[in-house]
């Protein structure tokens, strides 16, 4: 039953983002209104979604790779709700709402799980999983915004003032918006790193089990590490932090792909 | 006599060949006088700003004369070719050059329409005309008129109010680099016009702090009270630099004041913070190597016309208003500008009429002898009065027809009529020159009080 949420969702966001692409070449106001409410109308389905799924099988939904997509693409979204309905910043949508249906589509063409088996113990890594991805949306606003700051930083210079320059916001806002995400983001992985490595010890008895993603999540954590103590220490702001979160990104997308291909019925992401 | 402007603006050249043709106060009286020493030009002025360079001169033979002020203009710079200057520069001749004028000093030729600084850049230049005799009797009368022209425009259109000026898309500009201008440093460096005005938009938007810096430390020091800010000595440019978040440069000075290398360091300093640069004056005083640095972002005259291009839409609506009465103002000066043609004409015929009244004189009082003196004043004055009231039918007419539509064709009736010959009349203009001038003065009079 609420796979038709997940449709019709999937169909709002498609409609959201084609009219917030649309807005960066378009004067009208009106397309971002339109392309906001369409997104608002979706994000509720989703949650009806998410919310639904919980009540029925009686779990947190993001023990599957499926799932955790479907999170994560919510939490976009949520942020791109808050930030319209607060800063009427419309152009945002433009950025997160693909990403944020990119990640729908990838969760709906994963193979299903055949069933739900979790032993009673494995259920505490839903703490692991929702901080993790929580985390991880933090780094996909990064990234968003830094992809802003790149393309903003490259009109300035190119001194071309078009519609997409006077739709984007100042560099200063989008270089905080940066950083506040990492620094949001990174505290909710560590602890997601963290619990997932206690569910580990718990339920396979090592907190370490050297497994790609596994591998791939440390680097990931090592990597914005750097990024914030390099912010503090060496000044990679502006420009530098808006490519190397751009390529931190990367590195989370890639951490993913590892996951969907090995397609796990249960998640250690990250 | 030809009224004639030859010149180039923000449309017709980048500025970095404007920069080129730029003219110090300090330079003005010696280039004036090379101005001056061409055959033909009989007055001159010089009107340099940001955004044009134009000669304006009243000279005899309008082709000679433009070439005169072209080879003037290459000769500014020895870096200049005329292959490279002539195809930027646009020739205006009579009323199309009066009407360039009143354009101009009405703002409608602005990068910006309806720009404030342009009246007061008009009557700079024309001040100093005055200062080195450059200006004469024609150039007065119009530059005048166009500066009166230009205020009617402002107090009677709306154009003054979408005078965004270029100065304000400075803080257009700067507001995509820092959302909160209340949290930024402005660095103004130089005393020109523009920063000047630059600057105080951005400290009306409630900059943090404004900090001073210009040559001479007084003058800084003044700027300082006004802008509420700090003024720093010019030998701590380079220290203060990183503190700046915006820099706004408007010396002076024809060289680079804030080097790439200079920039680079301060960025380096400010831990890659991003600094914005505003160089607003030409010749230009950033080095546009700085565009290449990343985390800083200049600007200079040209972009920020760019900038402004997208909302002047709505401002052009009332400049065509503005337009309309500018065409009515040269319409009325014009007509003034062709009774002027016909003034030789007449001072020539007055003095042929005068010449052959004392030789018929001079022969009737050989013939008759011995006359009382009161016979002689009685025959003098029938001579006066038979070419008095002769002339003045003629002269009347010529006076009031030279300023129709076809005036040249009577001026050309009356010399025929009277066989005055073309050189007869250019040597009176030139002796009767003060004449001239009082005649005008009574007709400069005569127009004011109408």
């Amino acid at each position: 039953m609420f796979e038709i949420l997940i449709y019709l969702t999937m169909g709002l966001y498609l409609g959201g983002t084609i009219l917030a692409l649309t807005y960066l070449v378009h004067r009208s106001e009106v397309i971002a209104k339109l392309s906001f409410g369409i997104t608002c109308v979706g994000f509720l389905c989703h949650s009806a979604n998410l919310l639904g799924t919980m009540m029925t099988t009686g779990q947190v939904p993001i023990m599957t790779f499926k799932e955790a997509m479907s999170f994560f693409a919510w939490g976009l979204v949520l942020v791109l709700v808050i930030v319209g309905l607060t800063r009427g910043l419309q152009v945002l949508g433009a950025f997160i709402l693909p990403l944020a249906l990119l990640s729908l589509v990838s969760a709906t063409l994963a193979p299903s799980p055949s069933g739900n088996t979790l032993p009673p113990v494995f259920q505490t890594v839903w703490v692991h999983v929702t901080l993790s991805m929580l985390g991880t949306i933090g780094f996909g606003v990064a990234f968003v915004a830094g992809v802003m700051y790149v393309l903003q930083e490259r009109l300035l210079k190119s001194k071309q003032f078009n519609v997409l320059y006077f739709k984007l916001p100042p560099l200063d806002f989008l270089d905080s918006l940066n950083q506040r995400s990492i620094l949001l983001g990174f505290p909710l992985l560590t602890l997601g790193i963290l619990t997932g490595a206690v569910s580990a010890q718990l339920t396979k008895g090592s907190y370490l089990s050297w497994n790609p993603e596994q591998v791939w999540a440390m680097v990931t954590w090592v990597f914005y590490l750097a990024v914030i103590l390099g912010r503090v220490t060496v000044g990679w702001r502006a420009k530098k932090a808006a490519y190397l979160t751009i390529v931190g990104f990367a590195g989370v997308i890639l951490t993913f792909v590892g996951i969907l291909l090995k397609s796990h019925q249960t998640v250690s992401l990250l | 006599m030809n009224i004639i402007v030859l010149g180039l603006n923000h449309r017709s050249a980048p500025v970095e060949l404007r920069e080129l043709l730029a003219i110090p106060d300090s330079r003005m009286g010696e280039a004036l006088s090379r101005l001056m020493a061409y055959a033909g030009i009989k007055e001159a002025m010089f009107l340099g700003t940001c955004n044009r360079v134009e000669v304006y001169a009243v000279v005899e033979g309008g082709e000679r004369g433009f070439r005169n002020l072209e080879d003037f203009l290459v000769s500014t710079h020895f870096s200049l070719s005329s292959d490279e200057l002539l195809p930027h520069l646009y020739h205006y001749s009579d009323d199309e050059a009066i009407g360039h004028l009143f354009r101009v000093a009405a703002s409608l030729d602005s990068m910006v329409v309806g720009e404030p600084q342009i009246l007061g850049q008009v009557k700079e230049a024309y001040e100093m005309a005055l200062t080195h005799r450059s200006s004469g009797v024609i150039l007065n009368k119009l530059v005048k008129k166009a500066i009166s022209v230009g205020k009617s425009v402002r107090t009677n259109t709306r154009i003054g109010e979408y005078a965004v000026s270029v100065s304000y898309a400075a803080v257009e500009l700067a507001k995509k680099v820092f959302s909160n201008l209340k949290q930024r440093t402005v660095l103004l460096v130089g005393a020109g016009e523009m920063g000047k005005l630059a600057a105080r938009h951005l400290v009306t938007q409630g900059v943090k702090e404004v900090l001073l810096t210009t040559r001479n430390h007084h003058r800084a020091l003044a700027l300082a009270e006004r802008f509420n800010g700090h003024a720093v000595p010019y030998e701590h440019l380079g220290s203060i630099l990183p503190k700046a978040d915006i820099i706004i440069c408007a010396t002076g000075a024809p060289h680079y004041v804030i080097a790439k290398e200079d920039i680079e360091s301060a960025v380096h300093q400010r831990m890659n913070r991003p600094i914005f640069l505003i160089d607003i004056t030409v010749p230009r005083n950033i080095d546009p190597g700085v565009k290449d640095v990343d985390n800083a972002f200049l600007f200079d005259i040209d972009d920020l016309k760019a900038h402004v291009g997208h909302n002047q839409e709505e401002r052009l609506r009332e400049a065509e208003k503005a337009e309309r009465y500018v065409q009515q103002e040269v319409s009325s000066i014009l007509s003034w500008v062709h009774g002027l043609e016909a003034t030789p004409t007449i001072v020539a015929l007055r003095k042929k009429a005068e010449q052959i009244k004392h030789l018929e004189l001079e022969k009737v009082f050989n013939r008759l002898g011995d006359l009382s003196p009161k016979d002689r004043m009685a025959i003098e004055g029938l001579a006066s009065s038979i070419v008095n009231k002769l002339l003045h039918g003629p002269l009347v007419t010529l006076k009031a027809e030279a300023q129709s539509q076809n005036g040249f064709a009577f001026i050309e009736a009356a010399r025929r009529f009277f066989e005055l010959k073309e050189q007869d009349i250019q040597m009176v203009g030139h002796e009767t020159s003060a004449d001239e001038t009082e005649m005008l003065h009574v007709e400069e009079v005569s127009d004011e009080s109408s």
